[in-house]
């Protein structure tokens, strides 16, 4: 009996203590890693994105490249993460950044989304660094602004992206007596279009989920608002309760009474697709959506064709991918040298060619680019540049997502333009 | 003392790392979401204690209660519970019924039917998404496309983009997973009632109806229960299939968890921590009442 009890204390103790082992062992790899391995901060560098597959991974892997030729003593360490479109990425950058366990470098979106970061003091003041790297000058003086917030800069963009873009199926148009080259120069007259499509039983316009909608919606607000309204609506001075927003509100009522029925359950490439394959006239998406087409080696101009938004003709709604420099990084000289060269010339030549998107710099050589990213980097250059509300410029994560949730309760026809309209403007309010 | 310590020594330890890892990692943790939803860190900068936050009591529970859009998940969360229950515990019953006769291959249908459960939510989810398409007409796919095919065109619906029931459709797949399930618990409920019963009953002359609703169910009704709760409480939980068919942006089929997950994902923590409270709060009067009622019986 003694022995027995002697051993079970024992045993008990031994899983107590290996327990509480196991438990030492685990916080003592997470702390311990950076300071005893590195030692010098310019070592190593993870760099902490959702690039983890396709034309994303393809520029991601020729950055490293011309960042491995750059700076060969600093080894890369990818730290990409798949899934959900950056959801899952988000929501592990969020939880190891409240676990004072940044990630060297991160990726996120240029503007009002690093808003919720700076708050929080979770990434530094990259002002510096643009001195230093001589990017004030590279960069367009509208884009510096869009991404200046308070005087300070946090983030080096590698990537511009545009918004307000149609892509369309010429073969679809033509079969319903609709000229492919038409050029639209307000909504109206493209709705003309659209109505002929509805009548000739093809899907008019094809979108996808929620975010796609919101995509929808901010183009559509462009193109009816105009540009400086637009830039309005996010410093206050338009008021979202006006006349002009509900018609732009019920301008993307029409629109969206033009599209797929499935639409909730897809997601921006199978809504490209219904382009692709003919089973609709029109889509609204980025011009990410350039490589969907090219990877089906489908040809601009004869495939399909790409144009702005109707009304939107002469700006530039734009979005960027940018890297930052969070707090508390453990090997920030490491984080600056690839924020070096994802503001390199070199660097963002290399990435965007792979990409599909353009170079955030205006000294890049057009003739470096495809076709259709001539035409953006163009665009670029000569447009009145606004930011994009659907991916994170304009509005910080909570307005976003407040404004999503409205748009998904009209799309589903939960509310009318009127409630819509007030639930866009308490959204926008805070 | 001594004595009371060398008796209740030994088991204490043996169950102190487990009372110490629950004790910690549930209900600590119960206790600090509770703590997060009475104040009011619904920004980036209370997240992170760069600003301070305030204790607000249940603010956050009257304005989520009192939202619209929070009605509508609940409204949404206890219709799909409504009808998963009624689905599966139907189907469950039918199944099990029919397998307690004796007929021959009983051991492959019991399989087919329990198979579906081996299948995880957010897979099956992904074939559901397609199968619920809700194109109608000739752009249609999915179940939509069968019914056309079958000449029963006035079945098409909208699924789940129906926006006060589409929650419905979302059951369905959670039916068809769960349903084999309660057919395993109500089948061992039925083997577990010994024939001589059965013979005694109709030896008294007991018509099949009275045999089954004076002998066979008041026997089934403990197991009933415990399905009721298993399957109720998994419910309530509800999701990843929803997030699998769905998408948490969409109106339609938002439940709280979902909410929960938005909330979260802008740094509303006290927001999300008050859904998740509300979540326990309502998990608990289903399973509390049970928990009480077999502790009970065991003394």
């Amino acid at each position: 009996m003694r022995v027995n009890r002697r051993t079970s204390a024992m045993v008990a103790g031994v899983a107590i203590l290996g327990l509480t082992l196991a438990a030492c062992g685990d916080s003592g790899n997470e702390g311990g890693d950076s300071p005893e391995a590195g030692g010098d901060s310019a070592s190593e560098v993870e760099v902490f994105t959702w690039w983890a597959a396709g034309s994303e991974k393809a520029g991601l892997d020729a950055l490293v490249g011309e960042f491995n030729a750059q700076h060969p003593d600093i080894e890369f360490i990818n730290g990409a993460v798949a899934g959900g479109a950056g959801s899952a990425a988000k929501d592990l950058l969020q939880s190891r950044l409240q676990a004072n366990d940044p990630p060297d470098t991160f990726q996120a979106h240029a503007g009002l989304e690093l808003q919720d970061y700076i708050n929080a003091a979770q990434i530094e003041d990259v002002s510096d660094l643009y001195d230093e790297f001589d990017l004030r000058e590279a960069f367009p003086a509208d884009l510096i602004d869009r991404i200046t917030q308070d005087g300070a800069i946090y983030s080096i963009p590698s990537n511009i992206h545009r918004a307000n873009v149609v892509w369309a199926n010429p073969t679809v148009l033509e079969d319903n007596g609709i000229d492919p080259a038409k050029e639209y120069t307000s909504l109206d007259e493209w709705f003309t279009d659209l109505d002929t499509l509805q009548d000739a039983g093809v899907t008019p316009l094809s979108v996808a989920t929620t975010w796609t909608q919101v995509h929808l919606l901010e183009t559509t607000l462009l193109a009816s608002l105009g540009a400086d309204a637009y830039n309005g609506l996010w410093d206050g001075s338009t008021d979202w309760e006006g006349a002009e927003v509900t018609a732009a509100l019920e301008d993307f009522e029409q629109l969206m009474s033009y599209t797929n029925t499935d639409r909730d359950g897809l997601d921006w490439p199978e809504a490209t697709q219904l382009v692709i394959d003919g089973q609709a006239g029109y889509n609204v998406m980025g011009d990410w959506a350039v490589a969907a087409f090219e990877e089906q080696d489908k040809v601009l101009g004869t495939d399909f064709v790409a144009f702005p938004v109707p009304g939107t003709d002469g700006v530039f709604d734009f979005l960027a991918d940018s890297f930052t420099l969070p707090v508390g990084a453990p090997h920030p000289d490491g984080a600056k040298a690839w924020l070096q060269t994802v503001g390199s010339l070199e660097g963002q030549t290399a990435f965007n060619q792979a990409k599909g998107s353009i170079p955030a710099r205006t000294d890049a050589n057009p003739a470096d680019f495809s076709e259709y990213q001539q035409t953006a980097i163009e665009s670029f250059g000569q447009d009145t540049i606004v930011s994009s509300l659907a991916h994170g410029a304009a509005t910080p994560v909570a307005t976003l997502n407040a404004v999503s949730d409205a748009t998904s309760k009209f799309t589903t026809g939960a509310s009318d333009v009127a409630t819509f309209q007030s639930e866009l403007a308490a959204a926008n309010a805070g | 003392m001594n004595k009371t310590i060398k008796r209740a020594g030994p088991p204490l330890l043996l169950l102190a790392p487990s009372i110490l890892l629950i004790g910690v990692f549930v209900y600590g943790l119960i206790g600090a979401n509770f703590r997060t939803s009475l104040t009011d860190g619904n920004t980036a900068a209370q997240a992170t204690g760069q600003q301070p936050s305030a204790t607000v009591w249940f603010e956050n529970y009257f304005t989520l209660l009192g939202s619209e859009a929070f009605q509508h998940s609940l409204k949404n969360l206890f219709l799909y519970t409504a009808v998963f229950l009624a689905g599966t515990m139907i189907m469950g019953f039918l199944w099990a019924w029919m397998l307690d006769k004796p007929i021959r291959g009983e051991g492959i249908f019991r399989s087919v039917y329990l198979f579906p459960m081996a299948v995880s939510f957010v897979a099956s989810g992904v074939v559901w998404r397609w199968l619920l398409n809700s194109n109608q007409g000739e752009s249609a796919s999915g179940l939509n496309r069968l019914f056309q095919m079958m000449g029963l065109d006035f079945l098409q619906n909208n699924w789940w983009n129906n926006v006060s029931v589409g929650i419905v459709a979302i059951a369905v797949p959670a039916i068809w997973q769960l349903s084999g399930y309660v057919m395993a618990l109500f089948l061992a409920g039925f083997r577990g009632i010994p024939d001589e019963l059965r013979e005694a009953a109709r030896m008294d002359g007991a018509t099949e109806w009275k045999l089954y609703r004076y002998v066979l169910f008041p026997q089934l009704s403990p197991i009933a229960l415990s399905a009721l709760i298993i399957i109720g409480h998994m419910s309530l939980k509800a999701f990843d299939l929803i997030m699998s068919i769905s998408k948490p942006a969409n109106y339609q089929t938002k439940v709280p968890a979902v909410d929960m997950y938005v909330f979260k994902s802008s740094f509303e923590y006290a927001n999300a921590a008050a859904v998740g409270s509300i979540l326990l709060v309502i998990v608990a009067l289903v399973i509390v009442p049970y928990l009480i009622r077999t502790n009970r019986k065991e003394h």
